[in-house]
């Protein structure tokens, strides 16, 4: 923990909600990568939370251009980069789950398979939050949200969470992982890890939303830490094709996390049981028992 | 050196002679070679720089907005529904004031398919904060790129250089192909005011809140304006250097003509053609060619028509619903102003359709016919329409 | 103002106290605070001082009640804003 630094190049005074955890994994991302970055960030609640003219959080040189486009404008930073022989500037794309799982996959799988110098975090809070809290390709499996309302005929996200890290896997992405905001230390290395690496690389971080998932401030950390330890996010990396998982917990019940949060409180016995299926099904790819 | 190009090498050739660094493009009837021509230069080392094979057009501008941002030069090239697709981000990179030069070969718009020219594609976007300059041959193709990464750079605005698909594009003519040692003389290395570089971070592309975002569309739009000086002043530098050029609008038999007609890109070229013809018999025929599209050159526009008596606008494009883009604004810039002409709106040549002398001359008997009669019966007709299929059998 | 709306001023919602925002305060317990840092580490603002004890910048202290939630060993308690307790 020492080894983490000091230095903050996301200053406080943003916008983002009191309890934000999403705003943390800013906070950590930059301190695994240090002052030598570009950041390309897409629309969502990082950005308009860090950047309402004439201030910036941002201590960093950083461009907000599109929702959908974050790999491409970093591609075309790091490809600049190149040009210009700044070796030791990363260039890093930063997108919420919406601007990555959906609108911004094309981007993204187009910067993979050119083999772009990105280094490209995903923060998912699982829905759209800056707009409302409406689904997303990686909303779980259940999940109350503004467009997978509650009711008579539909209760809840009704698909399961399109695998993102996965899908770079399948690209050929020399460094894939998964990582959790309760997990910070694990996050900075895998960080490190990636940035360091000349090529796509893809960090995906799961993040709360006190708003979005319906819960108290003070458990931002630790319902994201639930996650982990029920086996509803699992916290892996793949080298070149190579599996790490790199935390396998004494899985608790999934009950325990779902309970947590106003997002699954609709959810009946019967509804529970399916997802803990789901979930002992993912734990069992991933060697977690 | 004289050399025999189609519209795409000569785009292809300027983008290499500008010494752009960043190429991102996605390839599209019918730019294509353009983007063919320049993978082979960088390919066999005869232009260093990056070409991105970008899986979109809109990832080609967000990958030449984040390039030009960092502070390189940056290229694109497209047409039709890559300029539509990329539409988004056309605003993105002018709202930004990012100095990127894109070339645009004219090309119909879907629905329903067309890969044959008009100029409805760059006129759908002409409220995206571009300069828009339409090249009338292939040597004005080369020599106008080069031109807008002056002027872009120069100004802090985005240019796109838009010349006719097919007729240019695939056409070769002779150009006068300038050496790299006159370019670099007459193209200064790229500038950029606030790249972005971890010495002096910088945040681009914030939240416009109202309190601001009023003024920085003001900052826009007053430099949109005042790049009209900078085409002219451009254009007179490369004039001196190289001996050919235009600015913002070409006078063709126009300052006497009591008819004249409004033009852009090549069909200028046939619609020069008859005016000679007319001439040769006697009648004061005149043409005017605009240039610069974006900004609308008001006042020269003015200058140049508003002594004539009747002025045939002949476009090939529609904002539908309304009339053509040209004649939309060359009409606007006589509201309040007197003498202003009458004029009069053909809408021709959509998807390829060959515009004939005959269109033309149909063009200048409408406008002579309203001139006589100081009326104008109907402001807007479609020449060379197959009237039978529509139902206006006459 | 600078074209295109670029700000060249980095770090400068630093000037936004967003410690207004807050209706509860966090109290950190001298006597209990065994400097970690967890506390450091999980607030999403910044807002917390690293020292023996850490302490709170109150400036940008949303109230959020992370701190207070994830310290190991309950050196935070969280008061209403506006009362009178400084003490836990």
């Amino acid at each position: 923990m020492s080894a983490i630094p000091d230095v903050e190049l996301v200053a406080p005074g943003h916008g983002a909600c009191a309890g934000c955890s999403c705003i943390l994994t800013m906070r950590h991302a930059l301190k695994a990568l240090g002052k030598d970055v570009i950041i390309s960030m897409a629309t969502g609640c990082m950005e308009v939370s860090t950047s309402p003219y004439p201030y910036t959080s941002w201590r960093v040189p950083w461009i907000h251009a599109a929702f959908e486009n974050a790999a491409a404008v970093a591609s075309g930073v790091a490809r600049a980069l190149k040009v210009l022989g700044k070796s030791h500037v990363k260039s890093v794309a930063i997108a919420g789950d919406g601007g990555t799982a959906d609108i911004g996959l094309q981007a993204l799988s187009g910067a993979v398979e050119r083999g772009e110098n990105i280094l490209y975090i995903c923060y998912d809070n699982e829905a759209y939050m800056n707009t409302g809290i409406q689904r997303s390709g990686v909303t779980p499996f259940g999940a109350w949200t503004t467009t997978t309302p509650v009711g008579k005929v539909s209760r809840g996200a009704d698909r399961p969470k399109k695998d993102l890290p996965a899908i770079m896997v399948a690209h050929g992405a020399p460094y894939v992982a998964t990582a959790s905001v309760a997990y910070i230390p694990d996050f900075i290395n895998k960080v490190k890890k990636a940035a360091a690496i000349n090529g796509p690389t893809y960090i995906h971080v799961n993040a709360s939303c006190v708003p979005g998932w319906r819960i108290e401030s003070e458990r931002a950390i630790e319902i994201p830490r639930l996650a982990v330890l029920t086996g509803a996010w699992v916290l892996y990396e793949v080298e070149n094709g190579k599996l790490n998982v790199t935390f396998k917990p004494k899985r608790r019940p999934i009950s325990d996390y779902l309970k947590t949060q106003g997002r699954f409180r609709h959810l009946t016995e019967q509804e529970i049981a399916e997802i803990q299926r789901r979930v002992d099904e993912q734990c069992k790819r991933f060697g977690i028992e | 050196m004289k050399q025999l190009l189609d519209g795409n090498e000569a785009a292809a050739l300027a983008a290499k002679l500008a010494r752009v660094k960043v190429i991102s493009a996605y390839p599209i009837t019918p730019q294509t070679t353009v983007v063919e021509h320049l993978a082979d230069f960088v390919a066999n080392g005869e232009l260093d720089a990056e070409f991105m094979k970008v899986e979109s057009e809109h990832s080609a501008m967000s990958a030449c907005i984040g390039a030009a941002a960092t502070g390189v030069r940056t290229f694109t090239a497209t047409s039709s529904q890559g300029l539509m697709l990329m539409s988004e981000m056309l605003f993105v990179a002018s709202g930004l004031r990012l100095p990127i030069v894109m070339t645009n070969a004219n090309r119909s718009l879907s629905a329903p398919l067309s890969i044959w020219c008009d100029q409805q594609d760059s006129m759908a976007v002409r409220d995206s904060g571009w300069v828009q300059l339409y090249c009338e041959n292939n040597q004005e193709i080369l020599d106008t790129t080069l031109q807008a990464f002056k002027i872009a750079e120069e100004m802090l605005l985005p240019v796109m250089v838009c010349y006719d698909g097919y007729i240019l594009s695939h056409t070769a003519e002779p150009v006068d192909v300038l050496e790299q040692a006159e370019v670099d003389e007459f193209l200064p290395p790229y500038k950029y005011p606030y790249p972005l570089d971890p010495e002096n971070p910088v945040t681009m592309g914030p939240v416009g809140v109202p309190e601001y975002y009023m003024e920085f569309r003001y900052m826009l739009q007053k430099a949109m304006r005042a790049s009209q000086k900078e085409i002219v002043k451009v254009g007179k530098e490369f004039k001196k250097k190289f001996g050919r050029g235009d600015g913002l609008v070409e006078r063709y038999h126009s300052d006497d003509a009591k008819i004249i007609l409004l033009t852009i890109g090549s069909l200028s070229s046939s619609a020069k053609d008859i005016v000679d013809r007319y001439r040769k018999r006697g009648e004061k025929i005149g043409l005017v060619r605009v240039r610069s599209f974006r900004p609308f050159p008001v006042g020269e526009l003015i200058d140049a028509i508003g002594h004539a008596k009747a002025v045939a606008v002949v476009e090939k494009d529609v904002s539908l619903g309304s009339a053509g883009g040209l004649f939309l604004d060359a009409a606007a810039s006589f509201i309040n102003v007197e003498p202003a002409p009458l004029m009069l709106n053909f809408i021709c040549g959509l998807a390829g359709r060959d515009v004939s002398p005959l269109q033309i001359r149909e063009a200048v008997r409408e406008a002579a016919k309203a001139a006589e009669s100081g009326k104008v019966k109907h402001a807007v007709k479609w020449l060379g329409l197959r009237e039978k299929l529509v139902g206006l059998e006459k | 103002m600078k074209a295109g709306a670029v700000i060249t001023e980095p770090g400068s919602t630093e000037k936004k106290h967003t410690g207004s925002w807050r209706t509860f305060r966090p109290i950190i317990d001298p006597n209990k605070c065994t400097a970690c840092t967890l506390c450091w580490l999980y607030c999403p603002e910044p807002a917390i001082i690293k020292g023996k004890p850490h302490s709170v910048d109150y400036r940008y202290c949303k109230g959020c009640g992370i701190c207070a939630h994830e310290c190991p060993v309950k050196a935070i308690t969280m008061v209403r804003e506006g009362s009178c307790e400084t003490t836990p």
